[in-house]
Order: C-alpha cells, then sequence, then structure tokens
C-alpha cells in the first residue's frame, strides 16, 4: 500500500503504530461543539474506527483504527464538521469533503468561559473561535489557548501564545459598605493589590491582575466591571528539550491586540523560520532571533492602546533536561 | 382620578415632572452586573420615562435613596462642625406595593423606635413621594402572605400596556400634571393576589427555637457575606466612622455606613468579644428580627416578602425555607 505521510499527516491524520491503521484528529476550537457533531463523530468512531474516541489534551476529539484505505470515505463524511467549522470561525475553506487541510497550527483551546464560569471575564469560546478563524488553515506549528481569567484553568502558561482574560475594576466609595471582603479575599488569593485605609479600600494598579474577585466578592456593587482588556504570556512549552512556563508579554490589551498579534506571529514565524528542518516550533525560532526582535515584529502596526503594558526584557528560564544540577 | 395618556404624552409628562422633583426608578445599567456581560438591574435616578425597566425585579432595593450606603452626617474642622446643607429637588419612587411597604418598616425603625427621630433619615424621607407600579409577582417572592402586595402609600399609579400609560392619580396636587396630557379613564392598580409561593408565617414563635438545632446548618453554609441585608429593603443597621484626613488629620467627617448583622465586627466589643461568632446565630438574628422581633415591637412584619434576599444569596440560603422550618418546628411543639 503506497500512502503519502506527509499529505496525511497535513490532512490531520496521523502515522501510528499499527500499520495501515491511522487516526484522525477533529479540531473544536474553544473547546465547544453542538451535540449534532458529537453525535456524527460517534457514528465516524463506529463505522470506520473501532467505536473509541480519545479526548485530546487541545480539547479536540482523536479517532484511532481508520484503516488508511478508508480516508477518503471519512472525509467525505466529516464535511458537515467543516462546514461548521466555517460557520462558526467565518474561515473560507473553499473544499469542505477533503478533510481537514493543514494541522501544523493545533486547535485553539479554551476554558469554558463566561458563558458558564463566574469567575470568567469574557466569552473564551468566542475569542478561541474567532483566533481560529484568523490563524487557521496554516502548516506552522502553534499553540495557542485562551483563558477567562489569570488562574488559568485552561494552562495557557504552557502554549507558545496564552491569553488571559482581565477586567478593570472599579471603585465607586459612595457604595462601599467597608466589609473588606475584596482586600481579604485579595490579599489571600490574589496578589493583596488592594489596602484599606481610613475605611475606603485603595487598589494598586501595578499589582492589579485584573482577575475581577472584587467584583465577585462586593455585596453592594461598590466594585463594578470597567472596560474588559487581555494579558498575554508567551512561548510556554514542554518538549524534551527546555519545558518552560510563558512569560508575560503584554498586559491590559484590547481584544483587536490580541487578534492582530496572532496574525502578525505568522509574518513573523515565516521570515524566520529555518526551512532546511522539517518544522521549526516558534519557542526555538524566538529562542534564535531573540525576543526584542519578535516583540517589535508581533507589535507592528498594532495601536496597543493607553493601558497596555509591554514586557521590555523576558528571561524564559525553564530548564534543561540534560542539566544534572538537580541529581 | 384615573386617566390614559399616550407614550408620547407621558414622555412629555414625565419631563414635566422632572423639573420638579429627582426620578427614581428600576433601571438596567448594562454590563453592571456582578458576572461578565451580565446587567445590574436597580434603582437609579432618571431622566426619561423609557430608562425605567418595568419588567424586571431591582437586586438592591430603594432604601439606599433615603438611607444612602454612606452618608456624611457632619464635617469637623480643629473648632467647628458643619451639616452638609445642599437643598434638593423632592424626590419620586417609582415602586412596587412591597417596596413601598418596606417604607413602613424603614420608618417604623427610623423615626418610631425610641425617642428621638433619625434627622438625617427623616430630611430625605420626607420629600419622598411614590409612584406605584403594578406587579406580576417574581421569583422568591411571598408578599401576599404578609399583605405588603397591596398599599394605599401612593400618590399616584402607572401601568404601560402597549401604546398608552394607564394611570391612577390620588395626589391632588398631580392631577392637574396628569389630566393635561390624559383622557380620563378608569383605572384600578393591579396587585399580585396570590405568589408562586404561599406560606404561613408562624404566628407564635417560642423561645425555644432560640437554641434549636436548625440554625447549625447555616453555620456550614452561610459564607457571612452580607448580602442579604444589604439587598433587603428593610435592613437599616449601621455603624458610624470618623474619618481625619490624610493631609491634614485635624479635620474630616462623621460619616455612617450601613452595617451587616452577617458580617463579622457587627456589635463587635473591646477584646474581640461578640454576640453571635456563629454564622448560624446570624442568620437565626436576621430572621428572628424579620419575622418575629420587630412585630413583637412594633406590631406588623419587618419582612415584605420581596424575596431579594433568597435572589441574592450565592449559597442558595432561602428565607422561605428558613421560615417554613420554623413553622414545622412550632407546630410540632404544639402538638406535644
Amino acid at each position: 500500500m503506497s500512502v503519502d505521510t506527509k499529505k496525511l499527516v497535513k490532512n490531520a491524520y496521523r502515522v501510528t503504530k499499527e500499520r495501515y491503521l491511522t487516526a484522525l484528529r477533529v479540531r473544536v476550537p474553544g473547546g465547544h461543539l453542538d451535540t449534532k457533531q458529537m453525535t456524527l463523530i460517534s457514528r465516524i468512531a463506529d463505522r470506520y474506527g473501532r467505536g473509541e474516541v480519545h479526548i485530546t489534551t487541545r480539547q479536540g476529539f482523536e479517532i484511532p483504527g481508520i484503516p488508511m484505505s478508508r480516508m477518503e470515505e471519512v472525509n467525505r463524511e466529516i464535511t458537515p464538521l467543516l462546514d461548521a467549522l466555517q460557520k462558526t470561525t467565518g474561515i473560507d475553506l473553499k473544499v469542505t469533503f477533503e478533510g481537514y487541510p493543514a494541522a501544523g497550527t493545533r486547535n485553539v483551546s479554551a476554558c469554558i468561559g463566561n458563558r458558564v464560569c463566574p469567575f470568567a471575564n469574557y466569552d473564551t469560546t468566542r475569542l478561541a473561535q474567532d483566533i481560529e478563524g484568523i490563524i487557521y488553515p496554516n502548516d506552522f506549528h502553534v499553540k495557542i489557548a485562551v483563558s477567562g481569567c489569570p488562574n488559568d484553568c485552561i494552562k495557557a502558561h504552557m502554549q507558545d501564545v496564552g491569553i488571559l482574560g482581565q477586567v478593570e475594576p472599579l471603585y465607586d466609595s459612595k457604595r462601599c459598605i467597608g466589609c473588606k471582603a475584596c482586600v481579604d479575599n485579595c490579599r489571600k488569593r490574589v496578589t493583596g493589590a488592594l489596602k484599606f485605609h481610613n475605611f475606603t479600600v485603595q487598589r494598586d494598579h501595578e499589582k492589579c491582575t485584573g482577575c475581577g474577585e472584587c467584583i465577585l466578592k462586593c455585596p453592594t456593587a461598590a466594585w463594578t466591571r470597567g472596560e474588559k482588556y487581555y494579558s498575554v504570556v508567551i512561548m510556554g512549552r514542554t518538549g524534551k528539550k527546555n519545558p518552560r512556563l510563558a512569560a508575560p508579554f503584554l498586559r491590559w490589551v484590547a481584544r483587536d491586540v490580541v487578534l492582530k498579534i496572532c496574525e502578525n506571529l505568522y509574518s513573523y514565524i515565516d521570515k524566520h523560520i529555518d526551512r532546511s528542518l522539517p518544522k521549526e516550533h516558534v519557542g526555538n525560532i524566538v529562542d534564535r532571533t531573540g525576543y526584542p526582535v519578535f516583540r517589535d515584529e508581533v507589535l507592528q502596526n498594532v495601536d496597543l492602546g493607553e493601558r497596555a503594558m509591554v514586557a521590555k526584557h523576558i528571561n524564559f528560564g525553564g530548564y534543561e533536561y540534560h542539566s544534572n544540577a538537580s541529581f | 382620578m384615573g386617566y390614559k395618556i399616550y407614550r408620547e404624552k407621558f414622555a412629555d409628562l414625565f419631563h414635566e415632572l422632572r423639573a420638579s422633583y429627582e426620578i427614581y426608578a428600576p433601571v438596567t445599567k448594562k454590563d453592571k452586573g456582578m458576572y461578565s456581560d451580565t446587567d445590574l438591574i436597580t434603582y437609579d435616578k432618571v431622566e426619561s420615562f423609557t430608562e425605567i425597566v418595568f419588567d424586571k425585579k431591582t437586586f438592591f432595593s430603594p432604601k439606599e435613596i433615603v438611607f444612602p450606603i454612606r452618608q456624611t452626617l457632619f464635617y469637623f474642622t480643629e473648632d467647628s462642625v458643619l451639616e452638609p446643607t445642599k437643598l434638593e429637588k423632592d424626590i419620586v419612587i417609582f415602586a412596587r406595593a412591597c417596596d413601598i411597604n418596606s417604607f413602613r418598616s424603614l420608618d417604623a425603625i427610623f423615626l418610631q423606635n425610641g425617642p428621638y427621630e433619625d434627622p438625617y433619615y427623616k430630611k430625605l424621607r420626607q420629600r419622598v413621594k411614590f409612584i406605584l407600579l403594578p406587579c406580576d409577582g417574581f421569583e422568591n417572592c411571598y408578599c401576599a402572605c404578609l399583605g405588603t402586595n397591596i398599599t394605599d402609600n401612593y400618590s399616584a399609579y402607572v401601568d404601560v400596556r402597549d401604546d398608552a400609560v394607564y394611570c391612577k392619580v390620588k395626589d391632588a396636587y398631580w392631577k392637574g400634571l396628569w389630566s393635561k396630557y390624559g383622557e380620563e379613564s378608569e383605572v384600578e392598580p393591579r396587585y399580585v393576589s396570590k405568589n408562586e409561593n404561599t406560606f404561613e408565617i408562624p404566628q407564635k414563635i417560642n423561645n425555644s427555637i432560640f437554641e434549636h438545632q436548625m440554625w447549625s446548618e447555616y453555620t456550614n453554609r452561610c459564607t457571612g457575606c452580607g448580602r442579604c441585608t444589604v439587598v433587603c429593603p428593610t435592613c437599616t443597621c449601621f455603624t458610624v466612622h470618623d474619618i481625619r484626613y490624610d493631609d491634614n488629620s485635624k479635620y474630616g467627617e462623621r460619616r455612617r455606613v450601613w452595617a451587616s448583622c452577617q458580617i463579622d465586627g457587627f456589635t463587635e466589643m473591646a477584646g474581640g468579644h461578640g454576640y453571635r461568632h456563629k454564622q448560624g446565630e446570624r442568620t437565626r438574628f436576621r430572621v428572628l428580627h424579620k419575622i418575629s422581633d420587630f412585630k413583637k415591637r412594633f406590631g406588623f412584619q419587618m419582612c415584605v416578602g420581596c424575596g431579594r434576599c433568597e435572589d441574592a444569596c450565592q449559597e442558595y440560603i432561602s428565607l422561605k425555607n428558613c421560615i417554613h422550618k420554623i413553622s414545622e418546628i412550632m407546630a410540632e411543639e404544639e402538638k406535644v
């Protein structure tokens, strides 16, 4: 049997340990899909696979045990999934009956967000779908995740680009009864950005992460929601060489900025990627060009807004597997 | 006297009313809900008739209009004291029967509880006129069980239906204004006659309830955030602070601020002593004040059955469920 494995991989299938059997990865931007698509995924697993579905760490589905000979049939059958992808993300895929057109740029994952979670500062599903709309289909290996608040339940700190929702809390001292629920909570659970002085709460903007917990704790709506903002962390990764948490890149930027930098990231990669390699991970490109080059190119033509903070330097840190310092 | 006034005409009437009054009514504050992308329905000053929300219950009650959350009683310097003297317009509040009735409880506490009237409350309260809104009841309400579903304490009644506003005007002073814009019509206020939640408030609550184990449940469930008391239209507890200004500590102000029997620090004494440390004890204090102690003093129930405490509780604690439990316990004791 002759199979072009490069084409197979680009088509969101993979070479598995079982010869002639493959697995299909279904994209679920924002980790949200309707039950009709669930039914279709289940039908495909029953008909072409072995009646099993694996839930991936990026919130997609992987359907294992599909014979390589039946990929074309499967591609035709998943047409409704690609149609739905177009609809939710606004992508124009041109053809939707030949399976996924690319797999390098990974599914954009999201925490449950403000459709359900009281802590979330925005609709994460919608943002994930909008980002997917900008960056997919693309072969560059990029991982993006969006989190509703700085608690980062989606582990955006393990991504190339992680988006964390912020809100500017507004304080109306006339409504404050001085119960200190916000101050105590901020000290115990967040960064201690609030202080109680002269029976009034004072907020240190430098320390404030914009998590919005003070608003949730306030019984009188003395704290209310101001503008929505986002912070962006970059170049977190696992891997066998130098795993590390993402580092803060931007704070207090608007939604448009988030979308624009996702777009600019791809121009940056296109310009600097080492094409002698089969693929190069974006984190390694930044390691090579250095953060300032990345920063300047990704922020090109971006109107950051008055509130924005941009990291001057980044020390990515992490650890090297080959270092024996701890052993 | 009843009137039918077309909406556009009523907007003109409202405009004229606004020249003489500060008007407060239920409004939607967009994106000001506690959770992101949610609105806050609350009382606020309104500029136009179209801002008023007629079909939703407010999260906070109208009490803050006459009993501000923070109120400067006077300013002090080294050798003088100065009361704020800003003269304001009279106040009109658009409210449903339960909320208008809540002012009866507020009046009792501030004006009839002891030898002195509260002058700060009185100053605002005496300027208030009510415009009654119709009500079909909301989730968690039980006004009909308390008789607070009906009131005759209003100057006018307005009911917006389709393209017209149906009004009844009781205040002789306002009849001229209303007749200028509308045609006479037979209008009677629409009240809730029966809530979804119907139960009886126990007439007699024995002291045995004090030590009953039922309160321990609330020690486990209640987090002491105080929402039930801040949203309550009849909770009136406050504390007083002297604030000395940062740049000159010889100057400052005396301020009164809402307090809550549910929040740490309430009636705390020297050495950290307090009357009620457990949340169950605090719940008992609040509930018995609402449905028993106040009535013993003033002859009517403090609670008006608006259900806001239940709407606001993040731990899903229900006052009506608690009252129901008390009823059952009392009925059980009767049998024995």
